[in-house]
C-alpha cells in the first residue's frame, strides 16, 4: 500500500488558468520517449534562458525567483493552485514532466477535462477542492509547507496531523494510482464484450465499415 | 424522453458502464499524428499487442513539419534533428503496424483537424478521438468528437474504446444576423470572454440557433475547434441539410451506402425539449470583431474598446490581468489599436480553410503588407486546400501583397517547427491560443479572425473592418 499516502513538501502556485503549454512548451514534446521530462517543467518561468530537449538544468540559467528553484520547493511533491489547471492542450507531457520533477498529487479549485484524466494514467492524483478550501489551503501552505498528508484511502488531507478536508474522487480512477493499474489491461477482459458491439455496429451502421480510399 | 444530441451520441456507442460510473465507449475514427503517438505505438510494442481495428484509424504529419518544403521533400530532408525522428518514427510506426498515412510527401497531407474532414473520413455520428485537443473540430459534423492524451491513444489502438465518464449538458444559441467584418472566430471569442476559458469545463456544448443553422461547414468547424478553449473538450453542432451536402461532396461513400445513412444522420439533433444542464442565449448581431490582449482566450475585447484596467475586475483577478498585461508588454497601452505589430499568422485548425482564406484574401486585394510588419505568412491548412486557394488564384493575391505562402501545417500556431515568434514579437494570429510562449518563447499573440489578420497586415494595425 505504498501508493496511499502522499506527504512532503507543497509548492504554491497562486494564479488561475495554467495551461499546459506553461506546464511543458511545445519544444519538450519531441521526445519519443515517456519519461525524462522533469527538468523542463514550468520551463518558461523556471528558467531564463531558451531551452532544448538535449539539455539538462544544470545547462540553464535558472530564474531564482522562481519558486522550484528554491529551497526546499526543488523538492516539492504537492502541487497547490488555483482555477481551471492544466487547462489548453492535450498533452500527456504535462503530467510527464510533474510526475518526473516529483510531484504526486496536484490540489486546485478545477482542472482542464483531459489534463485530469491524463493524470490518472501516470499516478499523479488531482484533487479538486472548492475556492474557499483552496484558500485555506495557501494559508497552511505558506506557513508551514511541509505539513500535509493525503490518504488516498480515506479521500482526505491532513494538515500537521489534523483532519482538513476530504475530497472526491472515482474508486476506479483511485484504483489505478493505488494498484498502479493498467488501462489497456482492465479493457481487454471486455474483449468479448467489445467484439459483441462492434459486430452489431457492423450491422446497424455500416457505412462506418465500408470506407476504403 | 427527449434526448440532446450529446446523450444519442453517448447512447449509441455505449458499451457498457462500472459501479465508479465510469464507462467504456466505441470509438469509430481515429486519428493520429506525430507528436503524440510515438509513446503509444511504443506501448502496443511492449504488450505485444496489434491495433485493434485498422481502419478505424488515419494518421499525418502536421505539429512539427517545416511549412517551407517546396517540391521535393521528404521526412529525412527536416533539418531539426529531434523533430525529424518524430516525423520518421511516424512513418515507421504506420508502416510496422499497416496505419493508413498521409505522409510528409502526399499531396492530401494537412493539419490532422482539416485533412480528415476534407477526405470524407469525419462522418456525421462518430465518435472521433486524437491527441490533440482540437479534436473538437469534428463535432462540427454532429460526432462526439475529443481530445486525449497519450495512454488513451494506446488505449485507442489497442482496445477500440475510451475510457471516460459522461459528460454535462451545455446549449449555446447563437441567433441573429453577423454585422459586416465580423465572423465565426468573433462569435467564439466572444463566448468565451463571456464564460472564461473553464466555462465549458465538465460539459459538451452544443451550438445552435439561427446563426448556426446558416453557418458553412467551415464556420462550423471554427467554433467547435474552439471549444476547447472554453474548457469543453466536446462541441458538437446537429446535422442539416449544410452538413449532409458538405459530407456527400467529400466522402467517398456509394450512393446506396448514403441513402442509408442519411436516415440516421438526420436524427442526429437534440429533441425539442431536450434538457441541458446550462443555457446560453447569444445575439451574434451585437457582436463586434474580436481581438484577445492578454495571455488567456478570455482575455479577449472588442477591437477598439479598452483594454481592461485594474478598476475593471474583481481583486481576486487583478494578479492574473497584470502579470498578462506584463508578459504582452502592455503596462502604457490603453487600446490595442495603438500596438505595433511585427507578425502576422493566418494559418492553424482554427482558421487555415478556404473560406478563411478567402476571407483573407478580400480584405488585401490589390494591397501591400506594411513596411513595419517583418514577415507575414499564409499557411493553408493541407494540400487540398493550398490546391483549391491555388485554382482560384488566392496564392497570387496573397503574393503579390507580400505575404509568404507555404506548405501546410501547424506552423506558427505552436511553435515547435520552425516558424516562431522571436522574444517580444508582436503576431496577429489567427490560431486559437494565446498562452505565454505558444507561439514562439516571449512571443506576444492576439488572437483575431482571418479578415482582421489580413487587415493588421496590410495596415500594421488594427483596424475597422467595416
Amino acid at each position: 500500500m505504498s501508493n496511499s499516502i502522499i506527504t512532503g513538501i507543497v509548492a504554491i502556485f497562486d494564479r488561475d488558468n495554467i495551461d499546459t503549454d506553461q506546464i511543458i512548451p511545445t519544444e519538450y514534446l519531441k521526445s519519443i520517449k515517456k519519461y525524462g521530462f522533469g527538468d523542463f517543467l514550468f520551463d518558461g518561468w523556471r528558467y531564463l534562458d531558451e531551452g532544448k530537449l538535449n539539455m539538462t538544468a544544470d545547462d540553464r540559467l535558472k530564474n531564482d525567483d522562481f519558486i522550484l528553484n528554491q529551497e526546499p520547493f526543488n523538492k516539492s511533491n504537492i502541487l497547490l493552485t488555483r482555477d481551471n489547471f492544466g487547462c489548453g492542450s492535450s498533452r500527456e507531457h504535462a503530467v510527464w514532466a510533474l510526475r518526473d520533477f516529483g510531484f504526486k498529487a496536484v490540489i486546485a479549485s478545477s482542472f482542464g477535462d483531459i489534463f485530469y484524466n491524463n493524470c490518472f494514467k501516470n499516478s499523479v492524483l488531482p484533487i479538486k477542492l472548492s475556492k474557499e478550501e483552496v484558500s485555506h489551503l495557501f494559508e497552511r501552505a505558506s506557513s508551514s509547507p511541509d505539513s500535509f498528508e493525503i490518504d488516498l484511502l480515506k479521500k482526505e488531507i491532513k494538515v500537521d496531523n489534523d483532519f482538513c478536508y476530504s475530497f472526491e474522487v472515482k474508486d476506479s480512477l483511485l484504483d489505478r494510482i493505488v494498484h498502479n493499474l493498467d488501462d489497456v489491461d482492465i479493457t481487454l477482459k471486455d474483449k468479448l464484450l467489445i467484439q459483441e458491439y462492434e459486430k452489431e455496429r457492423q450491422k446497424q451502421r455500416a457505412w462506418l465499415f465500408d470506407y476504403s480510399n | 424522453m427527449s434526448l440532446t444530441l450529446y446523450d444519442k451520441l453517448w447512447d449509441e456507442h455505449l458499451i457498457k458502464t462500472d459501479d465508479s460510473n465510469e464507462s467504456l465507449i466505441y470509438i469509430d475514427r481515429h486519428y493520429l499524428h506525430e507528436v503524440t503517438s510515438p509513446q503509444a505505438f511504443e506501448g502496443l510494442r511492449h504488450k505485444n499487442l496489434k491495433p485493434w481495428r485498422l481502419d478505424a484509424n488515419v494518421a499525418t504529419p502536421d505539429h512539427n513539419v517545416p511549412t517551407t518544403r517546396g517540391k521535393t521533400f521528404y521526412a529525412e530532408s527536416i533539418s531539426d534533428e529531434i523533430a525529424k525522428i518524430q516525423v520518421v518514427e511516424l512513418d515507421k510506426n504506420c508502416n510496422d503496424f499497416g496505419i493508413r498515412q498521409f505522409d510528409i510527401t502526399s499531396k492530401k497531407q494537412g493539419i490532422v483537424h482539416v485533412m480528415g474532414p476534407e477526405l470524407g473520413y469525419t462522418l456525421p455520428g462518430m465518435t472521433i478521438v486524437c491527441g490533440d485537443s482540437h479534436t473538437s473540430t469534428h463535432g462540427a459534423f454532429g460526432c462526439l468528437a475529443m481530445g486525449i492524451g497519450t495512454s488513451e491513444v494506446e488505449h485507442v489502438l489497442a482496445t477500440q474504446c475510451l475510457k471516460i465518464s459522461k459528460l454535462k449538458n451545455m446549449q449555446v444559441q447563437f441567433n441573429g444576423e453577423l454585422q459586416r467584418g465580423v465572423t465565426s472566430k468573433d462569435i467564439v471569442l466572444h463566448l468565451i470572454k463571456l464564460i472564461g476559458t473553464a466555462g465549458g469545463t465538465g460539459h459538451a456544448i452544443e451550438f445552435s440557433g439561427s446563426y448556426i443553422s446558416s453557418a458553412s461547414m467551415e464556420s462550423r468547424m471554427t467554433i467547435c475547434n474552439m471549444a476547447i478553449e472554453a474548457g469543453a473538450k466536446v462541441g458538437l453542432i446537429g446535422v442539416d441539410s449544410i452538413t449532409l451536402d458538405y459530407v456527400k461532396k467529400h466522402s467517398n461513400l456509394s450512393n446506396a451506402m448514403h441513402s442509408k445513412a442519411n436516415e440516421y444522420w438526420l436524427t442526429l439533433r437534440s429533441d425539442d425539449g431536450a434538457n441541458f444542464d446550462k443555457k446560453i442565449i447569444i445575439d451574434v448581431s451585437q457582436i463586434k470583431p474580436q481581438v484577445t490582449w492578454g495571455t488567456s482566450p478570455e482575455m479577449t475585447i472588442d477591437f477598439d474598446a479598452d483594454i481592461p484596467s485594474a478598476k475593471d475586475i474583481s481583486e481576486e483577478n487583478q494578479e492574473n490581468m497584470s502579470l498578462a498585461k506584463a508578459y504582452m508588454g502592455l503596462e502604457k497601452s490603453k487600446t490595442l489599436q495603438e500596438l505595433s505589430f511585427d507578425r502576422i499568422f493566418i494559418g492553424s485548425c482554427t482558421n487555415s480553410r478556404i473560406e478563411d482564406l478567402r476571407d483573407a484574401a478580400s480584405v488585401i486585394k490589390g494591397q501591400k503588407v506594411s513596411k513595419d510588419i517583418t514577415e507575414a505568412i499564409v499557411v493553408p491548412g493541407s494540400g487540398m486546400v493550398k490546391a483549391q486557394a491555388e485554382e482560384e488564384g488566392l496564392d497570387t493575391i496573397f503574393m503579390e501583397a507580400g505575404f509568404l505562402w507555404r506548405d501546410p501545417g501547424c506552423s506558427m500556431c505552436l511553435g515547435m517547427n520552425p516558424d516562431q515568434l522571436k522574444p517580444y514579437e508582436r503576431c496577429a494570429s489567427t490560431s486559437n491560443r494565446n498562452f505565454e510562449g505558444r507561439q514562439g518563447n516571449l512571443g506576444r499573440t492576439h488572437l483575431m479572425s482571418p479578415l482582421m489578420a489580413a487587415l493588421t497586415a496590410v495596415n500594421g494595425k488594427i483596424t475597422d473592418p467595416s
